[in-house]
C-alpha cells in the first residue's frame, strides 16, 4: 500500500527540481504549496500531498464545471479535505483514479487534456465513499461561497438594502 | 414574564408552538387558562434571522436525527432528514411561505367522494367544510391573509410574472398572487411586505404571520401563559385512572424536569407528535399514549410534491420578493378524467443558489446539472403541491437502534409513494413545463421533492375510535385530557397548504377545551 508507482516516484522528483504546470487546471506545484500564476494565489498544504490537493481541485472542476468560475473557488472548497482524518481516503481515493487513468489513457488524471475523459473516469468511482464524500462537501463548498454569488447573478441577503420592494421585485421587461 | 410552578397541576401544558401549539396557547391564554408551552427549540426573533439559506438552516430547522426508510427519494437523498421543519419559537410558522388555502369541501369526505382507491386508507373526517367555516373565517382575519376582509392582493414579483403569463397562455383561468398570511399593507402593528425574498428564513420584517410575533405576545400579554424555550419533551406521564398528569422534559442543560398539568395538548408536528405519544408507553397503555387500535404515526402524509424550474434566454431573478405570492387553482379541483383522484396547486416558487444547488437534482454532476445553474438568473420555478393518499404502511415508528441524547428512539419515517401521487405529480410536471415553454422556455426542470414541509395524518382525526386517534376536537379516543393540537390530526390531506386549516382547527379546539374546563369535564 506505502509503495509509490514508479511513474509518480519519476513526477514528484521531477517537480521538485524544477516545479511543472498539472494538467488542465494549470497549477503549479512548489515545495508543499499549489501557486496558480495565472490567478496569482496560493494554496499551503499541511497534510495531504500537494499532487493529491491539485487532483481534488481538478476533479471538483470535472464534478461541477462552471467555464465561469476561476480555479481558486474551486481550490477553496477542496481546502476542507486538507486535515489529517481524511488523509488517507482520500489519498487512496486518488491512487485508484489514477490507477484508472494510467491503464485506460497512460497518464495520470489531472494530465488527461479533454473533460469528457477525465469525467468518464470520475463515472466508474461516483459509487465510492471519496467521490461522494467530495461531491457532497462541494454543493456547500463551491455554492456557498458568498464570493461566488454575483458570478451568477444571485444577489444573496436583501433585508439590509430594505429588499426589493424599491430594487426591481418586478422589473422584469421582456415578456 | 409570567413563571408558572412546575407543581401547578391546575396548567394547560402545550407541546409545540408553531401553527398549532403557538394559537391553542395563545387562544387559551386570552381566555384566562394558565397555559405553559414547552418549545423544544431556541427563541429567535425576528431581528435575529439571517437572509442566508445554509446558515438559517443551521439557526432554525430541526437537525435533530431522524431516520428514514421506504422508496421515497427522499429517503436516497436526505436519508436524516424527512422533513425541514423547524426547531425555534414559532415552530415551522416562522419557515412557512405563508400561503392559507381554505380546503375543499369534498376534501373533508373523500372516501365518499373518491371511493375505494386501491391501498389508500381513505377516511371521511369527523367534521365538515361548513363546521370550519366560522374558524376559518376567524383565521382569515386574524392572520391577515390577503384577500380576504377587503386585504388585498400582494404585487406579483418576476418570478410570477413569468408564471402568470404562460398560466394564462395555457388556458389557466384562476391565477394571482394568492391568499397569503403576509401583510400587502401595514396591519395588526406589522408592515406591509417589502419583498425581500427569504420568506422560508423568517421574516425579517414580520410582514408575514408568525405565532412567534403575531401571537404568543399576546398570550404572555394577558399574564396567563409562560413559554419556556428550550424543553424538550420526553414523555407524557399518566395516573391509574388514565388521565394524563404531566409531561417530562429536558431543560436546556440537559436536566429532566416535570411539568404538572390538568390538560395537555401536543402540538410537536407530525413526526414528533407520534413520536412522544409513542415514548410515552407504560404499563397501562404498552403500546403508546391513544394507540390501543394501533393508528399512532400511521397514515403519514407529505403531500404529493415536487417542482417545475424553467430557463428563459433573459433574466427573470426569481429569487426577489414574496417566494410564494402566485397561484394557479385550475388544477386544484377533483377531476379522475385526469388519471388520479384529487387535485394540486400550483405555487410560484425561488430557491437561492446555495438551495438551488443542493435541490435542483440531489446527487446529480456534471455538466447537464451545471449549465442549469449557470442559468440561474434566468430561471422561474413554481412548487406543485397536491393531495397525497394516505396509507396505513406510511409511518412514523421509533427507530430500532438510533437513539437520542436522552437515551429515547428517535423517529423512523417510512414513506412510499401510491400510484395515484405518482400519477399526479407527472401530470403536474407536464403542465407545469408547458406553463414555461409557452413564454419560450430554452429547458424545464422537473424536480423531486424536497424533504417534506407538510407533514400531516400521523394522529387522524375519526368518528369511531377504531378508525384513528382523536376524535372531531382533537382530543385523544381514549384520554379525556390529552388533545392533539398540530396538523397530525388531518384525516386526509386536501391539496392546499396546510396551515390554515392548523390554525382553524386549533381555534376551534381551544374554544372546545376551555368550554369543557368550565363546565368541569376536564
Amino acid at each position: 500500500m506505502g509503495e509509490q508507482q514508479p511513474p509518480k516516484l519519476t513526477r514528484r522528483d521531477f517537480i521538485a527540481s524544477s516545479s511543472i504546470a498539472v494538467g488542465a487546471a494549470a497549477i503549479v506545484i512548489s515545495g508543499s504549496a499549489l501557486v496558480s500564476t495565472k490567478e496569482s494565489w496560493g494554496l499551503e498544504v499541511k497534510h495531504l500531498s500537494p499532487e493529491a490537493m491539485s487532483t481534488l481541485i481538478q476533479m471538483s472542476r470535472d464534478i461541477y464545471p462552471h467555464d465561469r468560475l476561476a480555479d481558486r473557488y474551486y481550490a477553496i472548497a477542496c481546502k476542507n479535505f486538507d486535515k489529517p482524518d481524511l488523509k488517507e481516503t482520500i489519498e487512496e481515493g486518488i491512487k485508484i483514479l489514477n490507477k484508472l487513468s494510467q491503464t485506460q489513457f497512460g497518464t495520470d488524471y489531472v494530465n488527461i487534456g479533454w473533460e469528457a475523459e477525465r469525467t468518464s473516469l470520475l463515472e466508474k468511482i461516483q459509487t465510492t465513499p471519496m467521490f461522494q464524500a467530495l461531491r457532497g462537501s462541494l454543493v456547500t463548498g463551491i455554492y456557498n461561497q458568498k464570493e461566488v454569488w454575483p458570478l451568477f447573478g444571485y444577489q444573496g441577503a436583501s433585508f439590509e438594502h430594505g429588499g426589493y420592494i424599491d430594487r426591481g421585485f418586478d422589473d422584469i421587461d421582456w415578456l | 414574564m409570567v413563571k408558572f410552578s412546575k407543581d401547578d397541576s391546575s396548567v394547560v401544558v402545550v407541546i409545540g408552538s408553531g401553527a398549532g401549539g403557538g394559537v391553542v396557547g395563545t387562544d387559551l391564554a386570552l381566555k384566562g387558562i394558565k397555559t405553559v408551552i414547552l418549545e423544544a427549540g431556541k427563541r429567535h426573533e425576528t431581528h435575529d434571522f439571517i437572509n442566508d439559506e445554509w446558515d438559517s438552516f443551521s439557526q432554525l430547522a430541526w437537525t435533530d436525527q431522524r431516520m428514514t426508510s421506504g422508496s421515497w427519494r427522499v429517503a436516497k437523498d436526505f436519508p436524516q432528514l424527512p422533513a425541514w421543519i423547524v426547531k425555534s419559537v414559532g415552530g415551522s410558522t416562522t419557515h412557512w411561505a405563508g400561503a392559507s388555502l381554505r380546503f375543499q369541501e369534498h376534501e373533508f369526505k373523500t372516501k365518499s367522494t373518491y371511493g375505494n382507491v386501491q391501498g389508500a386508507n381513505l377516511l371521511d373526517w369527523p367534521i365538515t367544510l361548513k363546521d370550519l367555516e366560522p374558524y376559518y373565517a376567524k383565521a382569515e382575519d386574524r392572520m391577515g391573509v390577503t384577500r380576504t376582509n377587503g386585504i388585498k392582493g400582494l404585487p406579483g414579483n418576476n418570478n410570477f410574472k413569468v408564471f402568470e403569463k404562460g398560466a394564462k397562455a395555457i388556458g389557466y383561468k384562476d391565477v394571482h398572487t394568492g391568499t397569503m398570511a403576509i401583510n400587502s399593507e401595514e396591519r395588526d402593528g406589522r408592515p406591509g411586505c417589502q419583498q425581500v425574498g427569504f420568506c422560508f428564513q423568517g421574516c425579517k420584517f414580520g410582514a408575514k404571520w408568525s405565532t412567534l410575533y403575531a401571537e404568543i405576545p399576546k398570550g404572555e400579554e394577558t399574564g396567563k401563559l409562560e413559554v419556556r424555550p428550550e424543553s424538550y419533551v420526553l414523555k407524557i406521564e399518566h395516573d391509574k385512572t388514565g388521565k394524563v398528569t404531566g409531561v417530562v422534559y429536558a431543560d436546556k442543560d440537559g436536566k429532566v424536569q416535570r411539568q404538572k398539568a390538568r390538560v395537555v395538548c401536543l402540538a410537536g408536528n407530525s413526526i414528533e407528535s407520534p413520536r412522544i405519544l409513542l415514548n410515552s408507553h407504560s404499563s397501562m397503555f404498552p403500546d403508546g399514549l391513544g394507540n390501543s387500535y394501533g393508528h399512532v404515526g400511521r397514515n403519514y402524509m407529505r403531500h404529493m410534491t415536487g417542482s417545475v424550474y424553467g430557463i428563459f434566454d433573459k433574466p427573470v431573478r426569481m429569487w426577489r420578493g414574496t417566494v410564494m405570492a402566485g397561484i394557479i387553482k385550475d388544477e386544484a379541483m377533483h377531476n379522475s378524467s385526469r388519471g388520479f383522484v384529487g387535485g394540486y396547486e400550483m405555487e410560484t416558487l425561488s430557491l437561492g443558489l446555495p438551495f438551488m444547488a443542493a435541490f435542483l437534482n440531489p446527487g446529480a454532476w456534471g455538466r447537464s446539472f451545471t449549465t442549469a445553474l449557470d442559468a440561474y438568473e434566468n430561471m422561474a420555478g413554481m412548487w406543485l403541491v397536491g393531495e397525497d393518499m394516505p396509507q396505513e404502511t406510511n409511518r412514523v415508528s421509533l427507530h430500532s437502534t438510533a437513539k437520542d441524547a436522552h437515551g429515547l428512539p428517535v423517529a423512523n419515517v417510512h414513506f412510499d409513494d401510491h400510484p395515484n401521487d405518482i400519477a399526479m405529480r407527472n401530470h403536474a410536471y407536464k403542465q407545469g413545463s408547458a406553463i414555461y415553454d409557452a413564454v419560450g422556455a430554452v429547458r424545464t426542470f422537473p424536480t423531486p421533492p424536497y424533504p417534506s414541509t407538510h407533514n400531516l395524518g400521523t394522529n387522524r382525526m375519526s368518528e369511531k375510535p377504531r378508525d384513528g386517534v382523536v376524535n372531531k376536537w382533537g382530543r385523544s379516543h381514549e384520554i379525556p385530557n390529552l388533545f392533539v393540537s398540530d396538523g397530525s390530526v388531518f384525516t386526509t390531506g386536501g391539496c392546499e397548504n396546510p396551515t390554515l386549516t392548523i390554525v382553524a382547527l386549533a381555534t376551534r379546539q381551544a374554544e372546545y377545551i376551555a368550554d369543557q374546563m368550565n363546565k368541569g369535564n376536564i
